[in-house]
């Protein structure tokens, strides 16, 4: 392998691992100031110890969460040091932003929250909490923002004479329909992250302890899985709005998506194919008639534009070369990115049903459901970014420069093989430390504290 | 005012805030077990700086931010030069904010000395590379014409700029010592106060030293003189602590900072990065920017919300702003060290 690819698979390595936690941190963040609120308005002593349960977990992940950030910021200057001079005047904005409004925002006001347990005024606490998730939700933007110029470049002009991209609409890359398309989509997968990682914890205690602290994690199954539920809805719309942008913006990650390789009109969506892996000869297939048209153009007939016949226009357009992506890992990643979704929201509503009927029973299958319901949106948010980030391949700007063009010239291969090993070991050594911590906190239950002794329900918070 | 010398001083600004703020955060670490000689006091040191290290860190991460916003060649070259160097901090860093963050969350001996070896480790080993890092950035590095590195990661490694990373290592340390006599009382705050003088004097004799040799490579009175106030302010810090005024003794390793920063930034400009092969071959504010309208934008962004960060920033210094001593730790945490 050389630099290229190295480059390559250290960023997917870390961009994947840094966004397991990332949704988490966005979801429940609001999650837990919710509830946070609902101690402060009620004063029902049930609320603190939720908000203090959650908070505990929430802690846990957003360090991990923080950390990785860090890697995401130095590595387009580390790896991708050609991509930076040629971005640097548009993305570059998008992210030093991010830092001034969202990181101090979040980082501030969490160390408020966690050190003013008992120290701030009762106000100022909560507003300390909401003001952590607006902060994600502010840095979610922004990052996003940058994303998607990269997919749909706006509000730049090419300068030749110094040979990169400027920026001469701020506003335009802003309000990138991309970028309007693509944060709401995001907020959505979050709190379905949020909510699923409440829903399976809170559901294996009410499982495993049905009558002990059913005050507790009861309500907690209950807004897990109506987040789930809600959020799920909003994946759908948004995804819907995203599916059609793509197909106008990148329309070769469309057909890519759906193994399309001849321009048809009406088009079918292809929910299985069994053949060959790219889906370029199909033995079996099970396809829903015109519903890739509909998808793509909101009409039943709509031409959805193939494979070899974009390949053929991007080759005069680009000149000679390869503009498609990897075709299996696109087809098979868009579908189990949907998967993992429906199947977080059949549980979600399983689950609903049955607290409804009283039928909480010790069934060993439910308890394996709990257990599979959070890792189904971590699954399905790494399939929706490999799928977004592959199916722009061969490009890192779409149209303006190609991802072998982008890395650092001054970097050889070993000093990335390097970083490759030492950041791939650390977030190995990383994640175990953070599951052991997170499966111990979330099986312990929290102790009913006496309200005359703030501190002693709180050791977890401290230093 | 040319935008892009606003830029250039906005941030040396953020450089500043950075090193001054997890300046004493990581002599804190770096101090741990010289100051916390038993658990509980190993807490204390650690509270007096849990509710606001992260905050502090952001610094960094937005003066790498607006550098790549406002000086996209100066970002690519830097980071993609000094890859192996940034590769052993952003380790560190990483370790380091895992290790703050999750020491807490057991109570258990091991799982504490553990952590607690990761913090004093992960937090000299970036006091002492910033030191190296900054320092070559202002002697310069080996760059031809294409603005790319051309050297390896023991070019980074003279004497210069070792000197400058045991000069920010040993006054990150005094820095963090001021900070805990500051911020504790009891065992933790007398244990400060005795690391101060022989720091301090360590400190002094590598400063002097690191910011004199500065002066030979692009000095002028200017230069000199927030080189001479450094100094000053340095040892009117250690005065101060003598003196039992810790506030003021505060005030003066804050300054000593800032200024010694102050001193190389203004040694650097109107450069960024030097090249060391040829003076033509410099990034420069000039050449390294990026357009004016960016530039403009990001001026607005600026003017408006660092106010605003710097207000809640501050909001948080002070409702932390009391001592901690051992009474501060919860009577549930103290049995379970005892």
């Amino acid at each position: 392998m050389d630099a290229i690819d190295l480059a390559r698979w250290q960023f997917g390595i870390t961009t994947v691992y840094h966004f397991l936690f990332v949704p988490i941190t966005i979801g429940l963040s609001a999650l837990v100031a919710g509830l946070h609120t609902a101690w402060y308005r009620t004063g029902n002593v049930k609320y603190r110890r939720m908000t203090q349960f959650w908070g505990k977990l929430f802690l846990i992940n957003f360090a991990i969460g923080v950390v990785t950030g860090i890697v995401q910021e130095f590595q387009f200057g580390m790896n991708w040091s050609a991509y930076s001079k040629f971005v640097g005047d548009i993305v570059g904005a998008p992210l030093a932003i991010e830092g001034l409004l969202a990181f101090f925002l979040e980082s501030t006001f969490l160390g408020l929250w966690i050190f003013g347990w008992d120290r701030l005024p009762k106000k100022v606490h909560l507003a300390s909490i909401w003001l952590v998730a607006i902060g994600t939700w502010l840095s979610a933007y922004f990052i996003l923002a940058a994303n998607s110029w990269m997919q749909w470049p706006r509000g730049y002009t090419y300068n030749a004479t110094t040979g990169r991209a400027e920026l001469h609409d701020f506003g335009a890359v802003l309000t990138n329909k991309v970028a309007l398309a693509t944060f709401p989509h995001t907020i959505a997968a979050s709190f379905l992250t949020a909510g699923a990682f409440m829903l399976g914890i809170a559901l294996w205690h009410l499982l495993r302890r049905p009558g002990e602290h059913g005050s507790l994690f009861r309500p907690a199954v209950k807004l897990g899985a109506i987040t789930t539920l809600v959020a799920a809805v909003a994946l759908v719309v948004t995804g819907d709005i995203q599916a059609k942008i793509m197909t106008e913006t990148q329309p070769m990650k469309m057909a890519a998506a759906e193994a399309l390789y001849d321009t048809s009109a009406p088009a079918p969506f292809s929910i299985l194919t069994i053949g060959s892996l790219d889906g370029s000869k199909e033995v079996w297939s099970l396809k829903v008639p015109h519903g890739l048209s509909f998808l793509a153009t909101s009409s039943w007939n709509g031409k959805v534009e193939g494979i070899n016949d974009l390949q053929k226009a991007y080759e005069q357009r680009f000149g000679p070369g390869t503009y498609k992506p990897n075709v299996p890992l696109t087809y098979w990643t868009f579908r189990f990115m949907i998967l993992c979704g429906v199947l977080a929201a059949a549980i979600a509503l399983l689950a609903l049903w049955l607290l409804r009927r009283q039928r909480m029973s010790k069934s060993k299958w439910l308890i394996r459901a709990a257990l599979a319901v959070p890792l189904l949106p971590l699954l399905g948010n790494s399939l929706g970014w490999i799928f977004t980030e592959m199916g722009r391949q061969p490009w890192i700007v779409f149209g303006l420069m190609q991802t072998r063009d982008g890395v650092s010239p001054s970097v050889g291969a070993g000093s990335v093989l390097t970083s490759l090993i030492v950041l791939t070991l650390l977030y190995g050594v990383l994640a175990v430390v953070e599951v052991f911590l997170l499966l111990r906190f979330a099986r312990e239950v929290p102790v009913e504290s006496e309200p005359s002794d703030p501190e002693a329900a709180e050791p977890a918070f401290l230093y | 005012m040319a935008l892009t010398d606003v830029w250039f001083l906005l941030i040396a600004v953020l450089w500043t805030g950075y090193l001054v703020l997890e300046g004493f955060d990581f002599g804190v670490g770096m101090l741990l077990p010289v100051v916390g000689r038993d658990p509980i006091d190993r807490k204390v040191t650690l509270k007096t700086i849990g509710p606001v290290w992260d905050g502090n860190e952001v610094w960094l991460l937005v003066a790498g931010g607006a550098t790549f916003a406002a000086f996209p060649f100066w970002y690519a070259t830097l980071f993609s030069g000094f890859y192996l160097a940034l590769l052993i901090i952003l380790v560190a860093l990483i370790l380091r904010g895992i290790a703050l963050e999750y020491r807490g969350k057991l109570d258990d001996a091991t799982w504490h000395r553990r952590w607690d070896a990761v913090i004093v480790g992960s937090s000299a080993v970036p006091a002492l590379l910033w030191g190296v890092a900054l320092a070559n950035i202002v002697r310069g590095v080996p760059m031809g014409a294409d603005h790319e590195y051309a050297g390896t990661f023991f070019t980074l490694l003279n004497p210069y700029a070792l000197l400058g990373g045991i000069t920010t290592l040993l006054l990150f340390a005094l820095h963090g010592a001021i900070f805990l006599a500051l911020k504790t009382h009891g065992e933790v705050h007398d244990r400060a106060l005795k690391v101060v003088p022989p720091i301090g004097i360590a400190t002094i004799v590598a400063a002097a030293g690191f910011l004199g040799w500065t002066q030979t490579l692009d000095g002028s009175w200017i230069t000199w003189l927030l080189a001479l106030a450094a100094a000053l302010c340095l040892i009117g810090g250690l005065v101060a602590s003598r003196l039992g005024r810790e506030g003021w003794a505060f005030i003066g390793t804050a300054a000593t900072i800032a200024l010694a920063a102050a001193t190389l930034f203004t040694t650097l400009y109107p450069n960024v990065l030097p090249s060391t092969t040829d003076a033509a071959f410099s990034l420069t504010t000039v050449n390294a920017a990026s357009t004016a309208y960016t530039l403009k934008i990001m001026t607005w962004v600026a003017v408006i919300f660092t106010p605003v960060v710097l207000a809640y920033q501050g909001y948080t210094y002070w409702v932390f702003r009391r001592r901690l001593g051992r009474s501060d730790i919860p009577v549930t945490a103290q049995k379970a060290n005892a």
